[in-house]
């Protein structure tokens, strides 16, 4: 394992660039969508609802794969050139935006409904409440499961090795191929992933505790 | 619009119906070999045996830090390195079995500290043993409460088979791939067709689990 790091220790490095920059895009893009859609489902007008549910219904029901890969080989073909990081940190961003837009919503949620009363009856409007009233709270609430979304971000980015995305895992299978030592080079693939993993989520653990129960 | 439905023809169906056969049963194997697989190391990291369930705990973390499409070339491309040789399914199967089982036991533990403190304190103040107040009196709770997350670990397994394809597992999505790859005009009617058939699977599981978990909290225990 040591001598495949040693070797081939820069294409892994690079990899793991490429996972970790799939990774943020993927949460940033997916942190916008899936507040625009948490927002849609806790709408008063009713089609708003409708149609943030069944995004949500719909994209988490579909694995990452199909999603990324309907990305890399239908969008070059039919739209635009593409590349497989381009697609694969698309269809990364739209699978995590489901998940997200539900822990979202959630924390909305589990604001008291009596804040928004409190803040629109002291003259605030919606738009206003929600944004100086209710996220500032929900925020913390939400804080832990996004660590976790990021978490599972950093794995599923591992898709990208089906689309030629140059994360971690798609140099790691051309190492393997190129050395024939498939179980260090994985070994060290894994290493590297744990190296990223591990902490961010021994630090949720962290904040779950002792954060939210504060 | 005339080719999208012509690639619908019975064979292509079928064919992709005996691909989501195959990724339903590997779900489903997978799912049960991990359950007890699960309830094992979760109980294990619970019980706070020195040393024995932090390495196990530690371990459990390991698993679930790592990708599973990792886990799954492990099995596949790495074992034999070592002289270990799985065929295709046995090796579908032994990568989720792993990856799940960590997820599952993280389930139970959870599971099992919902369960009031005071329900182990009546029990062995009742004069039950450690072992029976566990099998009888916390693990019953614990299991009604971990159906939920237990579907949903089972929605994000059906989902995960799909990585399979990477090892040649004759799942859906690789059957759809198989198509597409014989007439590429029929791309994105067997994208529509992946999407719609993963989704009445999995679109169904979660509403199962909605209609049980609201049974069981109406029922006396």
């Amino acid at each position: 394992m040591f001598t495949i790091l040693a070797e081939h220790g820069s294409a892994l490095l690079s990899g793991l660039g490429y996972t970790l920059a799939a990774s943020l895009m993927a949460l940033l893009g997916s942190l916008v969508i899936g507040t625009a859609f948490a927002l849609f489902e806790i709408s008063h007008r009713k089609w708003l609802r409708i149609i943030g549910r069944i995004y949500v219904e719909v994209v988490r029901n579909i694995p990452l794969l199909v999603i990324a890969l309907g990305f890399y080989v239908i969008v070059p073909r039919y739209v635009m050139p593409m590349d497989g990081f381009t697609a694969g940190t698309i269809g990364l961003t739209i699978y995590t935006s489901a998940f997200i837009a539900e822990t979202v919503r959630a924390g909305i949620e589990s604001v008291a409904v009596g804040q928004m009363e409190g803040a629109r009856s002291v003259g605030l409007t919606y738009t206003q409440a929600m944004v100086q009233i209710i996220f500032p709270q929900a925020i913390k609430i939400v804080v832990p499961p996004l660590g976790n979304q990021f978490i599972n971000l950093v794995k599923n980015s591992s898709v990208l090795a089906f689309v030629a995305g140059f994360d971690l895992m798609y140099e790691g299978k051309i190492v393997a191929n190129a050395t024939f030592s498939t179980f260090d080079t994985y070994l060290a693939v894994g290493l590297l992933y744990l190296v990223l993993t591990m902490p961010l989520s021994y630090l949720m653990r962290y904040l779950e505790k002792h954060w939210v129960s504060a | 619009m005339q080719s999208f439905f012509a690639a619908y023809t019975w064979d292509n169906l079928r064919y992709l119906l005996q691909g989501l056969w195959v990724t339903v049963e590997v779900s489903v194997v997978s799912i049960l070999f991990s359950f007890i697989l699960g309830t094992l190391l979760g109980v294990a990291r619970y019980v706070k045996i020195k040393y024995f369930s932090a390495i196990v705990g530690f371990v459990i973390d390991l698993i679930r830090n790592l990708p599973l499409l990792l886990i799954l070339f492990f099995t596949y491309f790495a074992l034999p390195d070592i002289g270990i040789r799985l065929p295709v399914i046995p090796a579908a199967i032994v990568a989720m079995t792993v990856f799940e089982s960590a997820m599952l036991a993280e389930i139970v533990r959870s599971g099992i500290n919902a369960v009031p403190v005071g329900q182990m304190e009546a029990a062995r103040s009742n004069g039950l043993s450690y072992t029976q107040a566990m099998t009888k009196i916390i693990m019953p709770q614990a299991f009604k409460k971990m159906i939920p997350p237990i579907v949903s670990q089972f929605i994000s397994l059906v989902k995960d088979t799909s990585l399979a394809t990477i090892i040649l597992l004759p799942e859906l999505t690789y059957h759809a791939q198989i198509i597409y790859g014989q007439n590429i005009n029929y791309m994105i009617p067997m994208f529509v067709a992946l999407a719609a058939l993963y989704f009445i699977v999995n679109y169904a599981l979660s509403i199962a689990s909605r209609v049980i978990d609201r049974r069981m909290s109406r029922a006396p225990r």
